[in-house]
């Protein structure tokens, strides 16, 4: 059987989501196995095994004061090691970036932004923003294919079969960027915004205040999002920022509050499954692309939101 | 902003002529291509220029030795990519146009750019610097300016909210600094290096009277694909490691239901997320 190589960033545990969901979507064309960019402790193993992984190829050295050219230059070696029919990876920045250059060094054509991958490695893809759906074929060398977190259902843990460990030596990356410096941000708790599977997102009604915001994201298990507007004011941080110059998502639900929904912010959610919309102009193109829309105050609406789902938990 | 200048610098700025994003855009052909009409400098490359332009001016800017080139690759109207960036005040421009072009994915783009880039630096001398922007803002898949760094062996810091280059011993360094999701970093390369900076870097400037009027006495080389020794049959359609079979337009989200407040619409709004199971 084919192999399909899975490549990780993340050593997080318990294993992300988004890692589940690759690992999944590999058992649908092949045999998994994991180029982990870390190495691996036992826990981990026991994770990716569980998650239908027979095989892991860990850097015989730390790859991570460097930026992605180490990460690239792992991810090649392992592939050659491997001869792999795909290689799958996240749609993060930085995922995308490993998959540019490991498509460079291998002569491998790269499709990002996958939403499905065929068995027979046909790949849909969201393009424009969301307008259009495109079905694309890698014609050179082994495809490597960026797939967005939320496309498919992660399976079930399988009962853990042996993995079998291959260390890959560290090659040389070329000239690379170092970080110097590292400094961590407020943690939130939250999930990330671009795996999450709900985003309770503000804009400019929002005046400066993101607590209702914050408060129905927390109740829901989601994400905290941001309309450009919202974002260059200084009320939240940048990196919240969803749209053409922020992030892309895909959420089962989307709430927007006191954002109009121009193209700007469209472009990076109207992929979303299920839209709400809040905002006290009835004329707001938001109110187009909603499944649900309510003409309102964001400032009685949420809070009456929050403090109904509370009542319903109790 | 800078310490003490004496290293000019030789600035390559990526920029793309596309479609404006604020209007309706269509994949057409068969090769599910983006109509090209209405195109503009993308609005992120503005950002790239910006940086590449307060680089060379903190050391001296032209009169110095700083050169700051504007390179598009696309068909003849591509060229406006390159003279807006001229009016908006890069130093020369290059326009890679060549037929066999079309149709070119993320590794032919990366392999006719490469080589564009070595070419100037044939004319010029070494190039220090290839700055690019986020994202194009019509195919945003971020994949050449890494493919760029792979294939030119240059360091790479992408993703840059902050851009500076410092003399450490006379010799410059890229600083810069990275916003994360969970963490701020902050980078440093050697030279040369490539750079893409985000929509935080700086606040781009506008062409004034005076630039419109310079720009027209500044150079654009023309260069074709014969010109940087590149194989036509490596690039386009042809050359291209991706293909799109099939391309359909999104169907359009039908609007829903639509209520005005009357009190009750927090209440009304859980009701739908229970009935849809999101909560």
């Amino acid at each position: 059987m084919a192999s399909v190589l899975v490549f990780l960033d993340v050593p997080a545990l318990p294993l992300p989501r988004a890692a589940r969901e690759l690992l999944t979507l590999a058992r649908t064309v092949g045999e998994p196995v994991v180029a982990a960019a870390h190495r691996a402790e036992p826990a981990m193993l026991e994770a990716l095994a569980a998650n239908g992984a027979v095989k892991v190829y860990e850097p015989a050295g730390e790859l991570d004061t460097v930026l992605v050219a180490a990460k690239a230059a792992f991810l090649a070696d392992a592939a050659n090691a491997e001869q792999p029919a795909a290689i799958l990876l996240g749609n993060s920045f930085e995922d995308r970036e490993i998959a540019a250059r490991a498509g460079i060094k291998l002569g491998s054509g790269v499709i990002t932004d996958a939403v499905a991958v065929a068995p027979d490695l046909a790949v849909t893809k969201s393009v424009l923003a969301g307008s259009y759906t495109s079905t694309c074929r890698v014609r050179t060398g082994t495809p490597i294919i960026t797939v967005k977190a939320n496309s498919v259902e992660p399976a079930p843990e399988v009962p853990a079969t042996s993995l079998e460990r291959v260390e890959v030596p560290l090659s040389a990356a070329g000239p690379a960027a170092r970080v110097t410096g590292r400094s961590g941000k407020r943690v939130s708790g939250r999930p990330e915004l671009a795996e999450a599977r709900v985003i309770v997102a503000g804009g400019r009604g929002m005046d400066g205040d993101f607590g209702p915001v914050e408060e129905l994201a927390d109740l829901l298990g989601g994400a905290v999002g941001a309309s450009r507007a919202a974002t260059d004011a200084g009320w939240i941080e940048h990196s919240a920022q969803v749209g053409q110059t922020g992030k892309t998502v895909s959420p089962q639900l989307y709430i927007s509050a006191g954002i109009s929904g121009a193209i700007q912010q469209k472009a990076g959610m109207q992929t979303a499954k299920v839209i709400v919309a809040v905002n006290k102009d009835a004329d707001a193109p938001v109110f187009e692309i909603a499944d649900f829309g309510i003409v309102g105050d964001v400032f009685s609406v949420l809070p009456q939101a929050a403090e109904e789902i509370r009542k319903r938990r109790a | 902003m800078q310490e003490s200048a004496t290293h000019p610098l030789n600035i390559v700025v990526l920029v793309k002529h596309v479609p404006d994003a604020q209007f309706d855009r269509h994949l057409t052909g068969p090769g599910h291509t983006l109509n090209r009409a209405e195109s503009i400098l993308s609005e992120l490359d503005e950002y790239a220029l910006e940086a590449a332009l307060q680089l060379a001016e903190a050391r001296g800017g032209e009169a110095a030795g700083n050169r700051v080139t504007a390179l598009a690759m696309g068909p003849a109207a591509a060229v406006n990519a390159v003279k807006k960036s001229l009016q908006i005040g890069a130093y020369a421009g290059v326009h890679l146009n060549d037929d066999a072009l079309a149709g070119s994915d993320a590794a032919g783009t990366s392999l006719a750019l490469a080589a564009a880039v070595r070419a100037i630096a044939d004319s010029q001398g070494p190039v220090d610097l290839v700055i690019t922007g986020m994202a194009s803002t019509d195919g945003e898949t971020s994949l050449v300016p890494a493919q760029l760094a792979e294939r030119l062996q240059l360091a790479q810091v992408t993703f840059a909210s902050e851009l500076d280059v410092a003399d450490v011993d006379g010799v410059p360094v890229v600083k810069a600094r990275r916003d994360g999701d969970s963490f701020t970093e902050t980078v440093e390369a050697p030279l040369p290096a490539l750079v893409s900076v985000t929509d935080q870097a700086n606040s781009p400037r506008y062409p004034n009277f005076k630039g419109i009027m310079a720009a027209k006495k500044k150079p654009v080389t023309v260069l074709t694909l014969a010109e940087i020794g590149v194989d036509p049959a490596q690039v386009g359609f042809d050359g291209a490691w991706t293909a799109v079979a099939a391309s359909a337009p999104r169907p359009p989200r039908s609007q829903g239901t639509i209520i005005t407040d009357d009190g009750t619409a927090g209440v009304q709004l859980v009701e739908y997320l229970a009935a849809q199971k999101l909560i």
